[in-house]
Parts: structure tokens; sequence; C-alpha cells
């Protein structure tokens, strides 16, 4: 019962601290506002942190907290799964979130929507407690639907800029795409096991296995792979997997700290956590894996490519989020859920480290975003550098740093995978060490070493950020260089997520176990040179020899041309599905409403009750002798009738 | 009450027949020239003559007291009422006969369809001789009007009294829809002779008294 | 012996020349009047001969009630009609095409 309440708290804490602050905001002032949701966040973060060590020592819990409906058999319920699984998720969730509430105070100090913004940070805290404490797919949804729309709120927090409308409406609209298919995903589940509670349809999920469903055109599906795909299409919309992935670099308008908390660390991995979640269905169905595999690593490969050629610093980062979070699906395909995870959450510690110091650098640059107009920056700004190249060492994967031991776990995997496409797959994750390596370090390069390229002006002025900002960069630089290889040994052997996660046997790796033997491998191992080989190249670039990026730009002009056109994805939905609706609308607009509606109905019954009295009318003489005539004849009628009939 | 039914002889049929087929062919020949005739004074009095000969044909059914009844209030009453109305208006025979022969094929026709088929109904065999034989006459001691007002006063009283109502109120209507209230004439209103006061009528003056002139 | 058939043809004869006498006489009120008097005679004759064939005074009461009626129907009739020719000067059908006096 105790549990019950603490747990339950956890996600209340954060939903109070929202309403405190969000809500009573202008009331209480700027100071309290943020007191409230930092303690709010802060509380939950320990009380995670309470629960992950509980649950450490085995004590899971899973069960309803509240009934919300019940509509025949199926019952709506409020519940919680506590497993390692989530209280992983919950640990990453709520210290990220109460870093970003910190770094929040020093990045937003200016701005007019201090208390809104706390609000909004703390509703998502909330919601993504909900989706991952939850024990069925109803209250996932509400998470699901809950972060997303924080996501929308967030991206177009600075709601006067044009582009930052733009982009949460797209975010939301390509969130929709998901969504739906997430929708169905949920209906088809309800539809095949009566029951939207995890452990009822886990375990009914393998007698399921032989069910097939035939749709109108006579192919037949089985059920499971249906459930599964669907499920990963809403995965596809919330972790932005290649063709859904359109709305992540463009959520860049939204404020920094979002871009950390929500589209780097948190949010997106909701799809990743989705599927781990649903590791005993995926299980059962191998062409939903294969499709997860391939599409992961379509997104590791192209997103990667694409973050080569951007100059701004934010685009960069999250295109490499893109791209890690294609790895993270990746290992999903390949049935390796634990190191999905694994790599989730050292990806959210050093993803949100490098959006923090982007941020920061941001910050010093007057709210300019631009790589080409940096430059040299490391003098000034020696935390925010220090912990930018922590963060781009571990995201490139060098030992002993957090990303090297969740990526080579997940090179391993797939190396191991048999699940069709994971030559592809393999090959791909490769050559995407190589391009990781390469963008993040022509980041680092390109903004703190070199001449600076800034104006006089904004050169004068730089400084390194209020400690507000560094200390929370610090505070995510530590888990950045240790979490792998505290992580990596029970996360390898199964030990960490227990039975959460489904870890089919040869899927994760028999290689060198625990962080010792790993590094101690790394140098006989083709990731740690590529990424050396990576990193190389962009010294070469952006310190040793500047000239050579533009004469290889000239070389292979139609390559960059594409990458700059990110594929031509964009182009392609906004020609087919954003003109295409839009004429649609028109026509439907034209045709439909102003004609068939308006015209035929609307004004068409007028019209036709005018001419039919315009008609009628003359039978209505006003003759009296008229009326006498149709009713003689009407009896003359009535009397032929029942005579002859 | 009743009397001893008393079969008619052959002989009494036969003159009853004949009796009949003279009245019936009078009065569809008289009814003919009331929707025909020019003057309407002279199709109210074709009218009489249909009236006559339907009691005639009431009187071979033995309806003695509605045949004559019929008489009294048709030809005494309502007919009479007819020819005060036609004479009173100045009605313009030739304007009103114009479009006569217009109608009368389409009248003719529908009015020939319209009998075709109540005949053929009529002489289907259901109304037969032999489906419906012909009653024996009543006793000399019977009294239709006496055997009706047994009936009315007994088993119709309410609708007895309701159609005296009726009466009573066309009568009501009939003279309120055609009193005119001319602005010249000169009538008594008795609720205001009864409701007058003293003040309405007298009026005390005072005068001046005319010693001084007097004097 | 008369069959109740031929009491039934005369009352089918005169419906059908009342109903003739409405159709010729458009111009004339008190025509179509009187041929409705006709048509209330055909249905009377049609009681009266069933009353007596079936030997049943409940037709003659009914007709007894026609009569009423119908005298209650042509005194009123009459009064509107001379209401009418008062204000319009004219009996004729087809001047009678407005609700109003």
């Amino acid at each position: 019962m105790s549990r019950q309440i603490l747990y339950l708290a956890i996600p209340l804490l954060c939903l109070f601290a929202a309403i405190i602050s969000g809500l009573l905001g202008p009331r209480i002032g700027r100071v309290n506002a943020h007191r409230a949701a930092i303690g709010g966040v802060g509380l939950a973060f320990i009380l995670s942190s309470i629960v992950a060590i509980d649950v450490y020592f085995g004590n899971t819990f899973n069960g309803t907290v509240y009934t919300w409906a019940t509509s025949g058999d199926v019952r709506f319920e409020v519940g919680f799964l506590i497993d390692p699984l989530s209280a992983v998720m919950m640990v990453v969730v709520t210290f990220v979130s109460l870093m970003v509430h910190i770094y929040t105070i020093g990045y937003m100090a200016e701005d007019p929507g201090y208390t809104r913004f706390f609000g909004y940070i703390a509703l998502f805290t909330f919601a993504m407690l909900m989706l991952v404490m939850s024990n069925n797919f109803l209250q996932l949804f509400f998470g699901w639907e809950g972060v997303g729309l924080v996501s929308y709120l967030l991206i177009g927090f600075w709601y006067e800029r044009e582009s930052a409308i733009r982009a949460n409406l797209k975010a939301f609209l390509v969130n929709r795409v998901g969504d739906f298919g997430f929708l169905l995903g949920i209906g088809a589940v309800l539809a095949l096991f009566g029951s939207l509670d995890y452990a009822t349809v886990f375990a009914a999920a393998p007698s399921s296995e032989g069910l097939s469903l035939v749709d109108p055109f006579g192919n037949e599906w089985h059920w499971i792979t249906v459930i599964c795909l669907l499920l990963f299409v809403g995965a596809m919309g919330k972790s932005a997997q290649v063709p859904l992935h359109v709305w992540l670099p463009d959520s860049m308008e939204g404020p920094t700290p979002i871009s950390a908390l929500i589209h780097a660390a948190t949010m997106v991995t909701a799809g990743i956590f989705l599927i781990a979640r649903m590791s005993p269905l995926f299980e059962l169905s191998r062409t939903a894996l294969s499709v997860v595999l391939i599409i992961g690593a379509l997104t590791a490969l192209l997103m990667a490519l694409v973050a080569l050629v951007q100059t701004d610093i934010k685009r960069v980062v999250a295109y490499s989020t893109l791209s890690q979070l294609g790895y993270m699906t990746v290992a999903l395909g390949a049935s390796a859920y634990s190191v999905a995870i694994f790599h989730l959450a050292t990806h959210a510690f050093f993803k949100a480290l490098l959006f923090l110091a982007a941020g920061s650098v941001i910050i010093a640059m007057h709210h300019e975003q631009d790589m080409r107009r940096m430059g040299g920056l490391r003098k000034s700004m020696p935390i925010t550098y220090l912990t930018c190249v922590i963060g781009s060492l571990a995201l490139a994967g060098v030992p002993p740093f957090a990303g090297f031991f969740s990526k080579d776990a997940i090179i391993e995997a797939v190396h191991l995978s048999t699940t069709p496409g994971a030559g592809f797959a393999y090959v791909a994750v490769l050559v995407g060490v190589v391009l990781t390596a390469f963008y993040s370090f022509r980041l680092v390069f390109m903004t703190f070493h070199g001449v600076p390229r800034m104006d006089e002006q904004t050169r004068s002025h730089l400084h390194e950020s209020p400690r507000v900002v560094t200390v929370p960069l610090i505070l995510l630089a530590i888990p950045s260089v240790i979490a792998g290889a505290l992580l990596v040994e029970p996360a390898l052997t199964g030990t960490l997520f227990g039975s959460s996660v489904v870890t089919p046997e040869g899927s994760v790796g028999h290689g060198p176990a625990g962080a010792l033997a790993m590094l101690a491998h790394a140098p006989f191992s083709a990731p740690l040179w590529l990424a050396l080989a990576g990193i190389l190249v962009a010294w070469l670039f952006y310190c040793a020899r500047p000239e050579w990026p533009g004469w290889v730009a000239k070389r292979l002009r139609v390559v960059v041309w594409v990458l700059e056109h990110k594929f031509g994805f964009d182009e392609l939905y906004q020609r087919v599905f954003a003109d295409g609706s839009r004429a649609l609308g028109e026509t439907l607009w034209r045709w439909g409403d102003r004609r068939l509606i308006d015209g035929l109905m609307v004004n068409g019954t007028a019209a036709v009750v005018v001419r039919a009295s315009v008609l009628f009318r003359r039978v209505q003489s006003g003759l009296v002798y008229h009326y006498a005539f149709a009713m003689i004849i009407g009896l003359v009628g009535l009397m032929s009738w029942l005579l002859f009939r | 009450m009743h009397g001893q039914r008393i079969q008619p002889t052959d002989e009494q049929m036969s003159f009853l027949q004949i009796v009949f087929y003279i009245f019936a062919a009078i009065l569809i020949g008289a009814s003919i020239m009331v929707v025909t005739v020019r003057n309407p004074v002279r199709a109210a009095l074709f009218l009489v003559l249909a009236f006559f000969n339907a009691a005639c044909l009431w009187m071979t059914l033995e309806a003695e007291f509605l045949a004559i009844a019929l008489v009294l209030v048709y030809v005494g009453a309502v007919m009479v009422l007819f020819l005060f109305v036609i004479m009173m208006l100045d009605i313009d025979i030739a304007q009103m006969r114009a479009g006569f022969t217009n109608y009368l094929p389409l009248g003719i026709i529908v009015a020939s369809v319209m009998a075709g088929e109540l005949i053929l109904v009529m002489l289907s065999g259901e109304f037969g001789s032999a489906q419906m034989p012909r009653p024996g006459g009543h006793g000399e001691t019977y009294s239709n009007t006496e055997a009706l007002g047994q009936l009315i006063y007994t088993d119709y009283v309410f609708a007895f009294e309701l159609a005296a109502i009726i009466l009573l109120v066309a009568i009501i209507a009939a003279i309120t829809l055609t009193l005119r209230r001319r602005p010249q004439t000169r009538y008594q209103a008795p609720e205001e002779q009864v409701r007058v006061r003293k003040q309405d009528r007298l009026r005390i003056v005072q005068l001046p008294s005319g010693k001084e002139d007097d004097a | 012996m008369i069959p109740l058939s031929h009491y039934l043809v005369v009352g089918a004869l005169l419906f059908a020349i009342s109903v003739v006498g409405i159709f010729l006489n458009r111009k004339n009120l008190v025509i179509i009047l009187m041929a409705i008097e006709l048509l209330l005679l055909a249905a009377n004759m049609n009681f009266v001969a069933f009353s007596h064939y079936l030997g049943d005074l409940s037709g003659q009461v009914f007709v007894f009630f026609i009569l009423t009626v119908a005298a209650a129907e042509a005194a009123i009739g009459l009064a509107i009609l001379i209401v009418l020719f008062r204000t319009r000067r004219s009996i004729n059908v087809q001047d009678l095409d407005r609700l109003r006096g």
C-alpha cells in the first residue's frame, strides 16, 4: 500500500508542480514558480531513485490504482507496472528533466513566458512518467498524447515566430500519422485479446501466434504482425524514424532546454521504450522485427549523412539524435531490447548534455545558431567546451565514455542478429559510426576551435554561461562518462532489466562481458578505429586544412545538394501531402460544400420547394368548383378502384 | 304493436309496380330539369316536383311519416326559402348560363361513369328479389309514425335533442349572417334603457331668477 | 314485385344527376345548393329503401336526422348566399376565390 502511494506520488508531484507553476505562475512570481517546479520534479527524481533501488532488490509491482471506466468486459484503468525497465526510464526522465529545469533558470531568465515554460516542462514530466509507469495500453496512450501535446506547445513556445508555429504544426501533423497507427494498434490489441492490460496481453500472445486476419484484398496477415507494425508506426512517429522523422529537425524552433529534454533525451525515446515494452509481442513476429531493423538502419544512416552538411548547431545535434534513435531502433530490430534501452539511457545523458552545451553556446553568441559564424570559443567558454567534448566523445563512441559501451553493444547485437535485413543494418551502423564521429567533431571543431568568425561586438562580449547553466552541464557530463561503464554489465547480461524485456538467446552477444573486458577488446574491433578515423577526418577538414571542405563540396556537388535537401523528404511531403490535402480540401470545399451541400442540399431544397410551390399553386386556384371537381373525380376513381380491383 | 304482415297479391303488386315506375320516371325527369333549366325559379319548382315524387316513392316503402315530413319540411319550408331567396336576388340569368354547354360533355361523362358503376353494383344480383325479397306490408293498425316515435324518443333521444340544437344553431346562424345594422335604422336598446341613471337624463341648471326684471 | 335494386338505381341516377348539376351550374350557387339537396335525397332514398327491405326502422331514423341537417344546411347556405350577394352583387362561384369578405 505504501509503495502504491510512493508510485502515485512520483507523477502527481510533477502534475502539481505543473499546475502551480503553470496556472498560478503569474500570481506567485517567477522565483516561486521555478521553486515549485524544481521542487516537485526534484522530489520525483529522489523518489524515482528510491523506487529504482527498491526494484533492484526485487520489489516489482503491477497493479491497478484506479478504475476509470468499465465498458462491457473492457476495463479502463490507471495502473502502474514498476519493473526494472520502467525504473530505469523513471530515473532517466526525472534526472534529465531536473537538469533541464535547473538549466532553464539561466537559459530562459529573460523570457516573458518563464512561468509558462516551467508549467509545460513539469507537465511534460508528468505525462512522460505516466507513459513509462503505465501497466496498460490506454494509460500508455494517455501519456503518449500528453507528451505529444506538451511537445507541440513547447515547439511553438515562441508563438510570435512564424517558423515556430509552422514547426509545431508540422510536428503535430506528422505525429498524428504515427498516433493513428498507434491507436489502430491498440484497437487491434483490444480486438484480439479483449484486454488492454500488458500482463494479460503478453500472457495471451504466444497462443495467438497462429491467428491471422484477411484483408479486403484477400491477403492473409498474422494478427501479431499487424499489431506490431501498427504499434511501430506509432513509435516511428514519436521516435522520428524515417519516413516520419521530418518533424524533429524543425522542432529545434523550440527553446534549447526543450530540445534537450523532449526532443533528445526523453520523449523521442518513448517509441523505443514502447517497443522494448512490447518485446514479448515483437518477438512473435519476425516480419515486424525485420521492418523495425531496416527502418532503424535507414534512419541511422541517412540522418547521419544529413547531419554532415548542417550548419545550424542545434540542427546538427538534432540530426545526430535522429541517427542515434535509428541505432536504438536497429537494436530493437535485432531483438536486443535491453541494449536499446541501455543506449537510450546513455544517449539521454550525453545528448541532453550536447543540447545544453549548444544552448550555452547560443546564449553566449546572443542567439546566433550558425556554426559558420562561430569558432575559437574554447578560450572564453572552457566549461562548455569541456563538457561538449565529453558529450561528443560519448556520442562518437570513444572508450571509455558512455556511448562506446552502448553503441558497441548495438553493433555487436546487429552482427549476431539473424533478422532479415541484418546484413544491411550492420553495414549501415558501421558507416554510421564514422559519420557520427565526423559530424560530432565537426561541430566541436567549427564551434570551439579555429579562428573566430563572429563579429567584433559579439566577440568582445563572449563569456562563460552562468552557474545554473554550467552546473547541469557538469552533472550531465558525469553520467555521460561513467553510465556506460557502470551499466554495461548488468544491461548486457540481462540482470538490469530482468524479465521486463525479453532477451532472446544469443541476441545480445556473448563477447567480452564487463566494462574492463570491453575496453580491453576495443582496440581490436572495427568501431573504435572507425570512430577515430571520423574524428581525424573532422580535424583535418575543420582545423588543419580548412580549405578542404569547400574543395570536397565542389567535387561532390550533387551529393551535397541532396544532403542539404535532406533527401527531399520535406519537399515530397510538402508537395504530396500538404499541397495534396489542401487541393483536396479546396476541391471538397468547392464541390462538396459549395455545390453539394450549399448548392444542392440547402439552397436546392429551398429551390425545389419554391418550384414545387409554383407548380402546385395552380392546383390551389381558390375556385370552389375546382375543388368540387377534384373531389368528384376522386370519388369516381375510388369507386372504380373498389369495383374493378 | 306491429300489425299482421299481409302478403300482397299479384294484382296489388303489379299496381304498385306501375305506381313506382311512374313516380320514379317523374322524379328522374324533374331532377334533370332542376339542373338544366335556365330559370332558377323554375328549377326550384321542378325540385318541388322531385320532392313530391320522392315522397310518393317513400310511401310505397311504407315510410309515411318521412314522406309527409319531406313534403312539409322541404316543399313547405326549404323550397319556399329557396324561392324567396331567388326572387330577392337580382340575378342575371343570361350571364349565369355562360359556359353551360362547355361543361356538359365532361359532366355527362363523369356522371355516366358514376351512374354506370353504381348501377352495375345495384344490379349485380346482390339486391335482387331473390336475395332480398320485399317484406310483406304491415296491417291496417300499424302506424309508421308511432313506430318511429317509439324509436326516436327512446334509443335516439340524445341524437334527437342534438338535432334540435343543430336546428337552433342554424336559426341563429342564418339570422346573424343576414342581419344588417343599417346606421339609419332606429331601434331600441333595452339594456341601455334599463341602465340609465338620473344624471344622464336630468340636468339641473341654476338660472338667475327674474325678480329684478319683474320688479 | 319491385326489387330493392330498382329503388337503389333510382337513388344512383338521382346522385349522378345532381353531380352533373354541380358540374354544369358553375355560375349559379342556388342551383348548386339545389343539386346538393338532390344529392341528399338520393342518399335518403337508399336509406328508406334499405330500411324497408331489411325491416329495420333505424334507417328511417337516420333519414329523419339527415332531413334535419339538410334543412339547417339549406338555411345557412342560403344565408351565406345572401351575404355573399350583398358584398359582391353576384352568386357566381367563379367570384368566390377569396378567403375574405
